[in-house]
């Protein structure tokens, strides 16, 4: 039988009609896209007013009322796990993937659309339970994003109570969701490639899409495990990671559980999912920058291999967030050791990406400002994860500002390059409009350069020894007055870089309805997507026939071709060429 | 593995090469999904063994089995239930077999056969867990009782999410859908249920073992 996905005959789709079935419980990848999109962009915004309200706290202490120290873990807590799995796997594997794949495959849809509408709908769930948490009594968790027993499940951590039954329950909720999304990524790669298209033929989004969904999906179990152990824990009493314990002068029930059993738990998901953001990340920016610098890829195989190896790698590191927890000291210097041979992919990675911008013909747009924003935040963030990933430089930066800084340089305002990058790349594409090129550039400069007045002082605050999700840092010796000057600077910056999204906002609302009409492909682009006979393609995306594809998505500049690209889809036959003079040769060879 | 061998090819000098479909691994997209699928379930549950043989080496672990008083030193009524879930693995076997052969009311017989044999299994663990009970064995008594409620729980539960998917296979039957299909769905429940079998036996021999053998398990993994 053939698949939905891969059917030549748009017949064998059956055209949602009703509002309902097309835009409420559709099964189109696209419009299920959106969906993912536009819940994670909104629980990203929920999250970034939460750490609008620490800054406030840290820059300008005891000025407002309603930040008590409980309240500000648990902006801590949330605004953390929040933006890590509600907002950037979500938008990035939930939201492009769904919507890239099909389209940069050749395929009609996922291979699996009505799993694929469940999996939107379980995550939606599990948003509406974490936001649950805020309202039940004693409000969200704050037992910081990492969840750490025994004090997440004790009085004295905020959320002791319900707020940590809704985040675990939400979180495996979350897990459900994610694992129906990607048996259908990886499968719709493997299986719905159209004609022509070999695995070394897709573009570097589809490659590191694919690749952290093999990841999630080896991952997340962890997290689960955890999750459910806790969750044991806490509510049957069980001792699976609690200690004996001694609680406002009492003996617990608890006896002989093992806290760091959890830590290893929950790092063997955390540090993958650090590559899950990324790794998508590094595919979208990959593909802009190629664009924008009408430039192939520099490297595409070695490229590739890096993704996989990288993926790969993420596996055996993730004890390096543990080098103080007092896990065997030997271990230390295995992780150290793994930590650091990934730097070299990565750093393959980010040598390829400044190569293809070298001698390219960059236009600086709205998204390459972007992506070219992320090679230097991403590049900051990188070496300062070579600092921590050694054990003996770690010990004394451990749970300090320097920590804050580095992560989130590379795994916070990096994948968020990119996906700025990528919304003004594809908004066209999805909208059939293009946005405002001047709100644009404000939105860029100001973000890039704000996060830069953020989290630059950070490093100093870690070397000073500054901690980490403190409250409030008075009355300390070693830190020194000039700190809280910093801190009033960063919260300064960090309230403009967060009013500056509304730019942002306004841009994808305005020019949805009043935007200038896209020409079709109006960045050029050799990929699948731009290809599609309407703009923004129709559901089963290609019309009458599948494209057949004939060359890699790269063949930009190529020597003697009359356009500056040639669309996967074109064969030799119809390309223009040029003679030696540059006059017109004919089309084909 | 073809997949390494792809990752070698240079696409830019294959221009303009023919748009042949992509070798794809020829398996229906079902089968590649019901794949990772029970790899991401492989990983959850070796990621559960792993942790119970790290716990297993705290002072406070005492094992099911071992000395003559405690309950899985005769594990007699855990292989009957063993026996059940193989019973039910063979009966969708033969489903398989008779749907390939087009016999569709001997494959709807082996279909219920398993479906009850499955309820049954799950019954069975569940009378486990009251006799467990009556002998003072609760679920917070002990870290190893409670990897043992966990781990058999976690383990019905994935079977009863294959059961929703046999009914909704035996539903279709009436439902008369092409045979083909049917055939496919019930060889990938087959592979299910197979796996769910051999699954349960290693959680057995896990939760059954003696505190000796996961001393030495555990000094393998350097625990």
């Amino acid at each position: 039988m053939a698949h939905i996905a891969i059917a030549d005959q748009v017949s064998d789709l059956h055209d949602p009609d009703t509002f309902i079935t097309k835009y409420i419980w559709s099964q189109d990848h696209k419009v299920i896209a959106i969906q993912y999109g536009c819940t994670a962009i909104f629980v990203g915004l929920v999250a970034l007013v939460l750490s609008g309200m620490m800054r406030l706290q840290l820059g300008f202490p005891d000025a407002f009322d309603f930040i008590n120290p409980s309240a500000y873990l648990q902006f801590v807590t949330m605004h953390g796990m929040i933006m890590v799995i509600y907002l950037l796997t979500a938008l990035l594997l939930g939201g492009f993937g769904n919507y890239l794949i099909p389209l940069m495959i050749g395929a009609r849809d996922m291979v699996f659309p009505y799993l694929n509408m469940l999996s939107y709908w379980t995550y939606l769930l599990a948003v509406l339970v974490l936001l649950a948490s805020f309202f039940v009594p004693g409000g969200s968790t704050g037992a910081g994003w990492t969840l750490y027993p025994p004090q997440a499940i004790l009085q004295g951590t905020p959320g002791y109570d319900w707020g940590i039954i809704l985040m675990l329950v939400s979180l495996a909720i979350f897990i459900v969701a994610f694992t129906m999304g990607g048996l259908n990524y990886v499968t719709t790669v493997l299986q719905a490639r159209t004609h022509g298209m070999t695995l070394m033929r897709m573009p570097l989004t589809i490659w590191g899409i694919f690749t952290a969904t093999v990841l999630g999906l080896l991952a997340f179990p962890a997290l689960l495990v955890s999750a459910i152990m806790m969750l044991l824990d806490k509510t049957i009493g069980t001792s699976f990671f609690m200690p004996a314990i001694l609680s406002m002068g009492e003996q617990l029930d608890y006896s002989g559980g093992s806290p760091i059993l959890f830590q290893h738990l929950f790092w063997f998901f955390g540090h993958p999912e650090v590559y899950i953001v990324a790794l998508p990340a590094f595919g979208m920016v990959s593909d802009v920058l190629a664009v924008h610098a009408r430039k192939n890829i520099f490297g595409y195989r070695m490229m590739v291999w890096a993704i996989v190896a990288i993926g790969g790698l993420s596996f055996i590191v993730w004890a390096h967030h543990m080098y103080v927890s007092g896990m065997n000291p030997a271990f230390g210097f295995f992780f150290a050791t793994t930590t650091l041979i990934i730097a070299v992919p990565t750093a393959i990675k980010v040598y390829n990406w400044v190569l293809t911008l070298w001698r390219g013909n960059i236009h600086l747009t709205v998204p390459m400002l972007f992506a070219i924003g992320f090679i230097f935040t991403f590049t900051h963030g990188g070496l300062t994860g070579l600092f921590l990933g050694n054990v003996v430089v770690d010990l004394p930066l451990s749970d300090t500002y320097f920590v804050v800084a580095h992560f989130h340089m590379v795994m916070g305002v990096s994948p968020v390059m990119v996906l700025f990058a990528a919304i003004y790349h594809w908004y066209p594409l999805m909208t059939g409009r293009m946005f405002n090129k001047t709100l644009g550039q404000w939105h860029f400069w100001l973000t890039f350069l704000g996060t830069y007045a953020i989290y630059l002082p950070m490093h100093y605050l870690g070397f000073l020894g500054v901690p980490r999700r403190y409250y409030a840092m008075s009355g300390t010796d070693f830190i020194p007055d000039s700190a809280q000057a910093l801190n009033a600077s960063i919260t300064v910056s960090a309230i403009i870089v967060g009013v500056v999204q509304i730019l942002f906002i306004i841009n994808v609302i305005w020019s949805l309805r009043y935007g200038r009409k896209a020409h079709k492909n109006p960045w050029c682009a050799t990929s699948l997507e731009w290809q599609t006979p309407d703009l923004p393609p129709k559901h089963g995306n290609w019309g009458a026939q599948l494209p057949r594809v004939y060359r890699w998505a790269y063949d930009f500049s190529v020597p003697n071709a009359k356009h500056d690209f040639i669309p996967q889809n074109f064969s030799q036959d119809e390309v223009e060429w040029l003679d030696e003079s540059g006059r017109h040769k004919g089309i084909g060879e | 593995m073809k997949i390494l061998q792809s990752l070698f090819e240079k696409p830019w000098l294959a221009q303009a090469g023919e748009a042949v479909m992509p070798q794809t691994s020829g398996l229906m997209p079902q089968r590649i999904a019901l794949r990772f699928f029970l790899a991401a379930v492989s990983v959850l549950f070796f990621l559960f063994i792993i942790t119970f043989l790290s716990r297993s080496q705290y002072p406070d672990f005492v094992p099911l089995a071992g000395q003559p008083w405690q309950p899985f030193t005769d594990s007699g009524q855990l292989w009957i239930n063993s026996a059940i879930l193989l019973l039910a693995s063979l009966a969708m076997q033969w489903g398989v077999y008779s749907s390939a052969r087009g016999q569709l009311n001997a494959s709807l017989v082996a279909l219920i056969l398993a479906l009850l044999f499955t309820v049954a299994f799950m019954l069975a663990q569940f009378m486990v867990w009251q006799q467990l009970m009556a002998l003072g064995y609760y679920v917070g008594s002990n870290p190893a009782n409670s990897f043992y409620y966990l781990l058999t729980a976690i383990h019905a539960l994935h079977l009863f999410g294959g059961l929703l998917v046999l009914l909704a296979v035996i539903y279709r039957f009436f439902r008369s859908a092409a045979l083909p299909r049917l055939h496919n769905s019930l060889a990938l429940c087959a592979s299910y249920w197979h796996y769910l079998l051999v699954l349960w036996m290693i959680l057995f021999l896990l939760l059954t073992s003696r505190s000796e053998t996961y001393a030495a398990i555990a000094a393998l993994c350097g625990f």
